[in-house]
């Protein structure tokens, strides 16, 4: 039951041309930033990202934008990256925009077993336009597949050799949902620790949906909006 | 007529005691400024937060803590966390009392679009689809008329749409509005100095005008 491998490098040793991969993150917060780099160095292309935004033109998934590695983006807002307007303007970069909740819950369907969800959100919308529409109740849902990824890929703040995982703060987000959804998920961790240093009552993700673990060492975790106030 | 601070001062009135309420980026996010004294309200914020705090102190950013704007935060006594899925299942299951959020447009029958201009901005709908789509209770703050002097009040939106049938009251710089359940946008206050005819001239979808209208009150 030990996951713990080298590092990023050969984390996603077998990430090739073509696959799908989710990557954990909100904005720049919660980042797997050491796997991104392993695979900015790698060099993989036509790639589907399931995120939940683009990162930003000089970090997170938009270093594999620039690299041109980025085939189609699946994710629910990405404003903050302008060569990624620029290739979805331009018709280079395929882009599917579906509502945050939506994206979740279809990573969340995938880790429970569930072959499809149904919600209200985008009824109405273009977002609908070729979907299954049920009535429930009196009230239109659409259906939404469980996403299928080859790879996610997350950050968590504390794991250990077992996969076992704890996040910190609002950097959990997608991430535990993501680790549950992949056919083989990757985490990198700021701490690893032995199995019983964690206490079980406080895992947010068990180890059976991890497969691979490694510590990353010296986080960036970049501030997209720093807002203060003074003392 | 209002100021941005004006109209997010204006929705705090809205809120009541015990509500929790998710506040979208703009105006909405002011909003948090101007809740009146003593009355206990939860923010969530649905990158994963319920209890927002304001912004730390110079020197105290966590780079883990922040809100769906991306803006560093903190919590605050009985804050919880959790993930981007439990998070909207808890906008879903209309745990959330009051949503507050900006638009582009919106149509007499609540109609609201606020996420695409085609050809011309894309961002994304980001939460909004997933937050009009289950709340009861949505108010819309944002400007009366857009940069070119257009209605943003409408018969019907021409931008592609975020929800449908969803809107339940508009704050605006020139007026409260409330959008009636058959159709049409019911006036409902004024904003100091600005007039009935001023209203009307800004508004091209059905406005419905019964009896005097007060001027808000703050």
């Amino acid at each position: 039951m030990n996951k713990v491998v080298n590092g990023a490098d050969e984390a996603i040793r077998d990430i090739g041309d073509g696959m799908t991969l989710m990557l954990g993150g909100f904005g720049l917060c919660g980042l797997p930033e050491k796997c991104i780099a392993a695979l900015v160095k790698k060099g993989v292309k036509e790639l589907t990202c399931i995120s939940n935004n683009a990162g930003v033109d000089d970090f997170g998934i938009g270093l594999m934008l620039k690299q041109r590695q980025v085939k189609k983006m699946i994710s629910s807002y990405v404003g903050e990256n302008a060569e990624f307007e620029r290739q979805l303007l331009s018709g280079e970069l395929e882009v599917e925009l579906i509502p945050q909740g939506t994206l979740a819950t279809r990573c969340m369907a995938a880790g429970y077993g569930m072959p499809a969800i149904f919600t209200p959100a985008g009824i109405g919308t273009e977002v609908a336009e070729g979907k299954e529409v049920r009535n429930f109740n009196g009230k239109d849902y659409l259906m939404e597949m469980a996403f299928n990824a080859d790879f996610a890929i997350v950050k968590a703040w504390k794991g250990d050799t077992m996969g076992n995982l704890v996040y910190r703060s609002t950097a959990r987000n997608f991430n535990p949902v993501m680790a549950m959804a992949g056919k083989v998920t990757i985490a990198e961790v700021e701490e690893l620790v032995e199995p019983g240093e964690l206490d079980p009552d406080h895992i947010h993700t068990p180890g059976i949906y991890v497969h691979r673990i490694f510590q990353g060492e010296n986080y960036e975790k970049r501030i997209e909006q720093r807002t203060v106030r003074k003392k | 007529m209002l100021d941005k601070e004006g109209i997010a001062k204006r929705i705090a009135k809205e809120i009541k005691d015990g509500y929790y309420v998710n506040l979208g980026i703009g105006i909405p996010t002011l909003v948090a400024n101007y809740i009146p004294e003593g009355i206990d309200v939860v923010l969530q914020s649905e990158n994963g937060l319920l209890g927002m705090g304001p912004f730390p102190f110079e020197g105290e950013e966590d780079p883990d803590m922040i809100n769906a704007g991306k803006q560093t935060i903190t919590t605050l006594p009985g804050s919880a966390i959790f993930d981007s899925a439990m998070s909207f299942g808890m906008i879903r299951a209309k745990k959330v009392n009051l949503t507050i959020l900006g638009a582009m447009e919106v149509s007499e029958n609540g109609d609201i679009a606020n996420w695409k201009i085609p050809g011309k901005m894309v961002k994304g709908m980001g939460g909004a689809m997933d937050l009009v789509a289950s709340a009861e209770n949505i108010i819309v703050a944002m400007q009366h008329v857009n940069k070119a002097g257009e209605s943003k009040l409408l018969p019907n939106c021409s931008l592609p749409l975020t929800g449908v049938n969803c809107v339940k009251k508009i704050v605006t710089e020139l007026a409260v509005l409330d959008v009636l359940p058959d159709g049409g946008f019911k006036l409902l206050e004024r904003a100091p100095g600005v007039s009935v005819e001023e209203i009307k001239k800004a508004t091209s979808g059905k406005l419905v005008i019964e009896g005097e209208i007060p001027e808000m009150v703050f």
